[in-house]
């Protein structure tokens, strides 16, 4: 194998890099900014954590975030479920009836504009409610439903593919062992697949607190998600607590990336030898 | 071993129990919705709670009538406003899957030929982006190009121009901040497929006689064909009814589906008018989808 550097694909690489970055970095910089007018800088009061305090005693923020928080880790634990089952059906079972369907309805959910999920969603959830009086009006549960719908897909295609990885060889020489398909998955599958699972929880973590397009269909008053109090702010231009939010986000999504793939890095070197 | 015989019979097996849960779950979830989207997109509309009228009703002598009417969907072929903002969506999407492409390709191409302890770090910050809120990041560029923002205070501190360029708020925004929304999802399958590139094929070839870029375009372009369909799709298919984006960035004019339905939705509360939009719009995406799945399927039987 040779890895020729040829400048052309160096450069492309440095701008591609460039053009993902600078938005954010920019953000980060101007979080620290004292000026309301958030892209102009102010050098004499700044840099300054102003902007920091206000965020942190902003009620209707933090209120949003509390109830993202709950959604998103119910919606987390609930997809995994489901996304591990089906990413495991699919992988292991390669022929059962329905198989054609559940694939199509596992891959639909990562193409679908969010627009057409939301809308029939919330028609569904009228319709329910019209029908058998359940979910009474909208509001987090139905929100965690909509989020599970979606998620669950991206957790199926995490699982599946880690296990199309990794041959059947442990699993059916366990079972020549004499262990019951339940065993085998708990004592073998399952500790294959955990760092997969791992990331599918949180994969769909961040796409239920991110979302905006399927919880603003689905939510009820007063159940609005952090990702909708930031778009109604947002609409009206630019605002320096938002930067602060962003620098937030980002340096935990930073911290927790980076841990994770030292652990993953940890644990496949520890796999190796075997 | 009797007890399974008999539970096999009525298709009760433990395979059937793994898949029974997510099945239902979606099936209930997210195809039956598209029924109701469907039945809805044929009704009227009304003022009521929710704003619809039934399709299916006891008339007052007792009979059950059901009432289809298409007025929905011909209003919608009526009022040029949807079919511009449909042609646009397409319009605008076809042209960021491009540009995707083309920022994308060279990107997954110099990561899948990179050393393995590069290559993964370049991958970690191709996805780390991806992690981050979208909505946040779009966000960023509204700072980036605004009238006072980054990009003209930095061109005018430079002194390349003197009044500050009107770029928010305009198609060129709108493209921007999908393809950098987008952009990770046309590289990550463009470098799963590149990186099982036989890359000795490109020495034969050059021994052979071939010019690099023939060579690429000879042979690593057409090998990685189901990468470049599926980061296309990838992008193409959410892209045609994105809303966020056009939202923030494209301003009242940027006329696309997606929006023109969440309007119909939210402000005008016509569910009927919305549900036959995104009725016309599932009907123009499912090809594509059905393509994806198939390029997918190609993919991994590749693979193996």
């Amino acid at each position: 194998m040779n890895y020729r550097r040829s400048y052309f694909i160096i450069t492309c690489i440095a701008f591609g890099f460039a053009f993902l970055y600078i938005p954010i970095l920019s953000m980060v910089v101007f979080s620290f900014n004292a000026s309301k007018l958030v892209t102009v800088w102010d050098s004499a009061n700044s840099p300054t954590l102003k902007w920091y305090y206000a965020l942190l005693h902003n009620d209707e923020i933090l209120d949003a975030a509390w109830i993202s928080l709950k959604v998103a880790v119910i919606n987390a634990s609930g997809a995994v479920i489901l996304g591990t089952l089906a990413g495991f059906g699919l992988a292991r079972f390669t022929k059962f009836r329905g198989r054609f369907t559940l694939n199509a309805m596992t891959t639909a959910p990562l193409v679908m504009p969010e627009v057409i999920t939301g809308l029939s969603l919330l028609l569904l959830f009228v319709a329910m409610e019209q029908l058998i009086g359940w979910p009474a009006g909208r509001g987090l549960t139905t929100m965690t439903i909509g989020h599970m719908t979606f998620s669950m897909a991206y957790v199926t295609v995490v699982v599946q593919s880690r296990l199309a990885s990794f041959d059947t060889a442990l699993e059916e020489a366990a079972m020549d062992l004499g262990a019951r398909p339940v065993k085998v998955f708990f004592v073998i599958t399952l500790p294959i697949i955990f760092p997969a699972i791992l990331s599918g929880w949180l994969l769909a973590f961040t796409l239920s607190w991110d979302d905006l397009v399927i919880s603003s269909f689905t939510s009820g008053p007063g159940s609005s998600t952090l990702p909708m109090v930031v778009f109604s702010k947002v609409r009206l231009g630019v605002s320096p607590e938002i930067n602060v939010l962003a620098t937030i986000t980002i340096t935990v999504v930073t911290l927790m990336i980076v841990a994770v793939s030292l652990w993953m890095a940890r644990a496949s070197r520890l796999e190796k030898p075997v | 071993m009797k007890r399974t015989q008999y539970l096999r019979r009525f298709g009760i097996t433990g395979r059937g129990l793994v898949v029974v849960l997510p099945y239902v779950w979606l099936l209930l979830f997210f195809v039956v919705p598209f029924v109701i989207v469907l039945k809805i997109s044929f009704s009227d509309i009304d003022l009521a709670i929710p704003p619809y009228k039934p399709l299916i009703e006891w008339t007052a002598k007792n009979a059950l009538a059901i009432k289809v009417n298409f007025n929905n969907y011909a209003f919608l072929f009526t009022d040029s406003l949807y079919l511009n903002a449909l042609v646009n969506s397409i319009k605008v999407a076809f042209i960021s899957t491009l540009l995707c492409l083309l920022v994308g390709y060279p990107m997954a191409y110099g990561i899948a030929r990179s050393k393995p302890s590069t290559r993964n770090m370049l991958l970690l910050l191709v996805i780390l982006p991806f992690w981050t809120s979208l909505l946040l990041r779009v966000y960023a560029w509204i700072g980036l190009l605004k009238a006072n923002g980054v990009i003209n205070n930095v061109l005018i501190s430079l002194g390349l121009i003197h009044e500050p360029l009107t770029m928010l708020y305009t198609p060129f925004a709108m493209y921007v901040g999908i393809v950098y929304s987008y952009l990770p999802f046309m590289i990550l399958p463009l470098y799963a497929n590149l990186e099982k590139m036989d890359w000795q094929l490109l020495e034969a070839a050059e021994d052979l006689g071939c010019r690099p870029y023939q060579a690429f375009y000879k042979i690593t372009l057409p090998l990685s064909r189901n990468g470049v369909l599926a980061g296309s799709m990838l992008v193409f298919i959410p892209a045609v009814g994105e809303f966020v984006i056009p939202a923030l960035l494209g301003g009242p004019n940027a006329l696309m589906i997606g929006r023109v339905l969440w309007d119909e939705f939210f402000s005008n509360r016509a569910w009927p008018v919305a549900s036959a939009v995104a009725i016309l719009l599932l009907i123009i995406l499912v090809p594509f989808m059905m393509w994806y799945q198939s390029v997918q399927a190609r993919e991994s039987a590749g693979a193996r």
